[in-house]
């Protein structure tokens, strides 16, 4: 299940992370157009991204984060080369994570 | 407003009932720390229980070292972007916030020692309101809001 995409592009000392991941984002309060039935909730609640081992960023996120969610930030004391590894977990148990080179 | 800010908590309290009068009481310590996802903070329906729940606080103190990039009009209330960047020295924590949805708190961000105050991320919102982004620096809370008008909303599809 391949559902990350991720860039990590390193300018001087700073690393930009951008990411996004293939995910509904259900509120719970939306309904089926057709059958009239709730869709029950399943969003992603927490995104981890680890560099060398150390947490670099967790997000922790609701339901109001958008359908198919983007996620971009910056960090320091990185290495062209190095690996950044990004993972979730959604309301579900459900998870996946992806690893990706410094460029 | 400091009147309106006790009513608003007030009342949070007592929609929590139990829980709330245990926090209030000190019964039950706030989570000062939230590595783990706060069920109660994203599930509250005024922003101020929610930053209780988070925080263990509302205080906010306005700060124009955050700023906050979104449209000034969103025309899909169900993908708005917003960009939180703050120059604050020692951020430990950026949440953001959609004052008038169901449940405000969108998100929020733990940073580690390295990384740098800024975020992006695309949000929902139901209606017109303000975007708040609370930057935690330094063991206090500081935050700037920005209105975006919303012409279709994103909740309920």
């Amino acid at each position: 299940m391949a559902s990350i995409k991720m860039r990590a592009n390193i300018d001087g000392d700073v690393t930009t992370i951008k990411a996004l991941i293939s995910h509904p984002m259900e509120t719970g309060m939306s309904k089926d157009s057709k059958t009239g039935e709730k869709i029950p909730a399943h969003f992603i609640q927490e995104v981890v991204c680890e560099h060398k081992g150390n947490t670099v960023l967790t997000a922790n996120w609701g339901p109001a984060i958008s359908k198919n969610p983007y996620l971009s930030f910056r960090f320091t004391g990185a290495a062209a080369g190095d690996t950044v590894k990004l993972s979730w977990v959604d309301n579900k148990g459900e998870k996946d994570s992806a690893e990706t080179t410094i460029k | 407003m400091t009147n309106l800010k006790r009513r608003i908590f007030l009342k949070g309290s007592l929609a929590t009932g139990a829980i709330g009068m245990a926090v209030s009481t000190g019964l039950l310590t706030p989570r000062m720390s939230f590595a783990a996802w706060s069920k109660a903070a994203f599930e509250a329906t005024d922003v101020n229980s929610s930053l209780n729940a988070l925080f263990g606080s509302s205080d906010l103190e306005g700060s124009d070292k955050i700023k906050i990039k979104a449209p000034d009009i969103a025309e899909n209330g169900a993908v708005v972007p917003v960009s939180v960047t703050s120059d604050l020295s020692d951020v430990e924590s950026i949440s953001i916030i959609a004052e008038k949805n169901a449940n405000p708190l969108a998100a929020s961000f733990v940073l580690g020692p390295g990384t740098e105050g800024y975020v992006s991320t695309r949000i929902k919102m139901g209606k017109t309101a303000s975007v708040i982004a609370v930057v935690k620096a330094g063991g206090k809370l500081y935050s700037t809001g920005k209105e975006v008008k919303v012409t279709i909303g994103g909740c309920g599809g």
